[in-house]
């Protein structure tokens, strides 16, 4: 757990140096598409004298210098499953948004979908020594948390206070100063596979760059994608990517469960590929030129070329309807949906008291998703996009591109994690000097 | 009408797109090229470097050296060879005629020449070295003339040597020579080693004098170290080494009151502070005695 702890306050001393250098890359490792933003920090509040403009969560303090997105390559359900293809891509697209931003970047904070993330909510409590709470005592007692059995080979990646209760009063974002007997905590622990984790800091090292920061993309999606009372209220983010659909639920402005789906639009895809008897790049631009997943009487009359060029005229000229493409695309897309509707359900959504439903990524851009996840999911859902950041391009600001912005947000404007507080006395070596400080406070 | 060997669709294909991910090595130059620094030097530093080193090429060469001040030199010449830097004429003001030509003379410049090649320092140099000259300006003026203003010294002073006589300005600085006395019998007479290095002095003490004034034959230098004032009929009036226009004033006083110097006395002594001394003529000596009743012994010694 320290081994965690102090590579995590590495990587945050990293970001730290990079803002101070400026500029800093955005690495969004996905199925179908690696995109690589460059930010530049241009300082605090360049925007607070115009009006109307405030902080933004810190979205005002970094414009996006250079942007590039290339067809990932190795990386299969959000995990790479090809290092040195991976490696090729991550190059691609670095090195584009390097030419782009014309400067050189060192750091880059990544964020990747798979690796099937885990949700546990701790809770730890604590007999306050003095009545008032110290910086230290919200440490003692986020370590007092008893953490679960997280499995073999897994590891932490968020690990986020998101509640703290003070004797009866609860809802405290931060209890320091306050008075009180007993301070208690909830925290909100995202575990991945490490293996994955791994493969993806040996791919960005093999690049030259140096990881200040690594997130879920579930997560980061859902910062970009849901408007502040969403996140306020409670709502779930649905990032539905080309190899796994990320869920993410927020109340109170913390994240406070997340996970994935193993199905995304690679499947759909797959689908149509094997259905239509067609290569996966045919399949994938007649699902994006003419996908959808309402059948009317108009598409029975719509023929789509599927072609080929097998040189058998009767293989090559083949049409099908719009109609047969919609029904091979149907039952996949539903089939995520309820996925998703499963886990929403096995994570106690039904409580929570707004159940607003944001569908983004670039599976959501399909035509008719949103009446199909009414159907499924229930009333209140509605397509997001991410939020708009400064010096964006226009190819970069669609669904797809959520987790990218949201990683952005991430970067400028980091929520507290866990290894963000200093480990209490207690849990330093046995020589160490504060641990004499305190028996000798203790004793005098 | 097709032909019957139909190309294939596989070989009008464009062969597969090249994989664009660049090689390790393209991203780390690509990377290294992005470098603050490496770009610095490649923007600034490396010009510099390369302009430097071709200039320096090109001047290690001793033939390209040679012909580049050869270059520079024949410019310059034209340059200072034009019609409006050329002086043709050179106009002396402030100066008497004999003076004028004395000065045109030290001047020697052979006119018409660039008003660069002209060294205007030395120039003046040249003519305030005569004596009769006490400043020169020299200036170059539009139209090509070198104006040369003189302002001369004015003598104040004869001052008789044994080489003869010289005219002296009240500076006590030679302004020329003189022939006789009787050229310019409006300047007083100054005589005696070191006359002309004390001449203030002698100005004031011919200031000083008043109603002696034209009793005075001249101030001769004794000792050069103080003065002695010549009278007509052989007076002489001996002054102190300091303060003597004091002395002299005293002088004067006692002139006043008593008549001293219209007496038959050869020489009045106001060398001590304390008294002066009178030195009588032998006969008005005698008749003193005589007065007095001494009987003095007349011999040769």
């Amino acid at each position: 757990m320290t081994d965690l702890y102090t590579s995590q306050r590495a990587m945050r001393n990293m970001r730290r140096a990079a803002m101070q250098r400026g500029v800093i890359a955005i690495l969004d490792v996905g199925t179908s598409k690696i995109a690589c933003l460059i930010l530049r920090f241009d300082g605090p509040d360049r925007l607070r004298e115009q009006d109307g403009v405030g902080p933004m969560a810190g979205q005002s303090q970094f414009r996006v210098i250079g942007a590039a997105t290339t067809r990932s390559r190795g990386v299969r359900f959000g995990e790479i499953a090809v290092m040195n293809e991976t490696e090729r891509a991550i190059r691609t697209a670095v090195q584009a948004a390097q030419k782009m931003a014309n400067v050189r970047v060192d750091h880059v904070i990544a964020c990747f979908s798979g690796a099937a993330p885990r949700s546990y909510g701790l809770a730890g409590e604590l007999e306050l020594q003095d009545s008032v709470v110290t910086e230290q005592d919200v440490s003692r007692v986020l370590a007092s948390c008893d953490v679960p059995d997280l499995g073999q080979g897994r590891e932490v990646l968020h690990a986020q206070p998101v509640n703290f209760a003070l004797d009866h009063r609860s809802g405290l974002g931060d209890p320091r100063g306050q008075i009180g007997h007993r301070l208690a905590c909830d925290m909100h622990l995202l575990s991945v596979d490490g293996d994955v984790v791994q493969n993806l800091l040996y791919c960005i090292k093999r690049c030259d760059l140096e990881l200040a920061g690594i997130a879920s993309s579930a997560y980061v999606s859902g910062i970009s994608s849901l408007v502040e009372d969403e996140q306020e209220l409670g709502a779930a983010c649905i990032d539905m990517g080309g190899g796994a659909t990320g869920l993410s639920i927020f109340i109170k402005k913390h994240m406070i469960y997340a996970d994935s789906v193993r199905m995304g639009g690679d499947h759909v895809t797959s689908d149509i590929s094997k259905g239509l008897q067609i290569p996966m790049a045919v399949a994938e631009r007649i699902k994006t030129r003419h996908g959808g997943l309402y059948a009317t009487g108009m598409d029975d009359r719509e023929m789509i070329d599927i072609g080929g060029d097998s040189g058998d005229w009767e293989k090559d000229r083949r049409q099908i309807s719009r109609t047969e493409l919609i029904g091979i695309m149907r039952p996949r897309v539903e089939e995520i949906l309820e996925e998703v509707r499963a886990t929403l359900d096995a994570a106690g959504f039904d409580s929570l008291p707004s159940q607003q439903i944001v569908l983004t990524g670039g599976g959501s851009q399909i035509p008719g998703l949103d009446g199909l996840a009414t159907r499924i999911l229930g009333q209140r859902v509605r397509l997001g996009r991410p939020l708009r950041v400064q010096g964006l391009p226009q190819a970069a600001t669609g669904a797809a591109f959520a987790s990218a912005v949201g990683l952005c947000l991430f970067a400028a404007h980091p929520q507290d994690e866990w290894w963000d507080f200093e480990i209490p006395a207690e849990r330093y070596p046995a020589r160490s000097l504060r641990r004499a400080v305190k028996w000798f406070k203790d004793n005098w | 009408m097709q032909p019957l060997t139909a190309q294939r669709a596989t070989l009008r294909r464009t062969p597969p797109r090249r994989d664009p991910a660049p090689s390790k090595w393209a991203y780390r130059l690509q990377r290294w090229m992005l470098t603050p620094y490496v770009r610095l030097f490649l923007r600034t530093g490396l010009p510099t470097i390369v302009l430097l080193g071709g200039i320096g090429v090109w001047f290690s060469n001793e033939p390209n050296r040679l012909a580049l001040v050869a270059q520079l030199t024949h410019l310059r010449a034209e340059f200072e060879a034009r019609p409006e830097f050329r002086v043709s004429l050179a106009r002396i003001e402030g100066a008497s005629p004999e003076l004028s030509e004395a000065v045109r003379a030290r001047l020697a410049l052979p006119l018409p020449m660039s008003s660069f090649d002209i060294d205007l320092d030395a120039a003046r140099e040249r003519i305030e070295a005569l004596d009769a000259v006490l400043r020169a300006d020299l200036r170059v003026r539009s139209g090509g003339v070198l104006q040369v203003m003189i302002t001369e010294r004015e003598p104040v002073a004869i001052w008789r040597t044994e080489a003869g006589l010289t005219l002296l300005d009240d500076s006590g600085h030679r302004v020329a020579g003189l022939l006789s006395r009787a050229d310019r019998p409006d300047l007083p007479l100054v005589a005696g080693e070191g006359a002309d290095r004390a001449m203030p002095e002698a100005l004031a003490l011919f200031d000083a004098a008043g109603p002696l004034l034209p009793r005075i034959r001249g101030l001769v230098r004794i000792g050069d170290r103080r003065w002695d004032v010549v009278l007509d009929r052989d007076q002489r009036v001996l002054l102190p080494e300091k303060n003597p226009v004091q002395a002299l004033e005293r002088l004067l006083a006692l002139d006043h009151a008593q008549d001293v110097m219209t007496r038959d006395v050869l020489t009045v002594d106001l060398r001590s502070d304390h008294r002066p001394t009178l030195r009588l003529t032998p006969n008005a000596l005698a008749e003193l005695r005589r007065a007095q009743g001494i009987e003095t012994v007349e011999n040769e010694l």
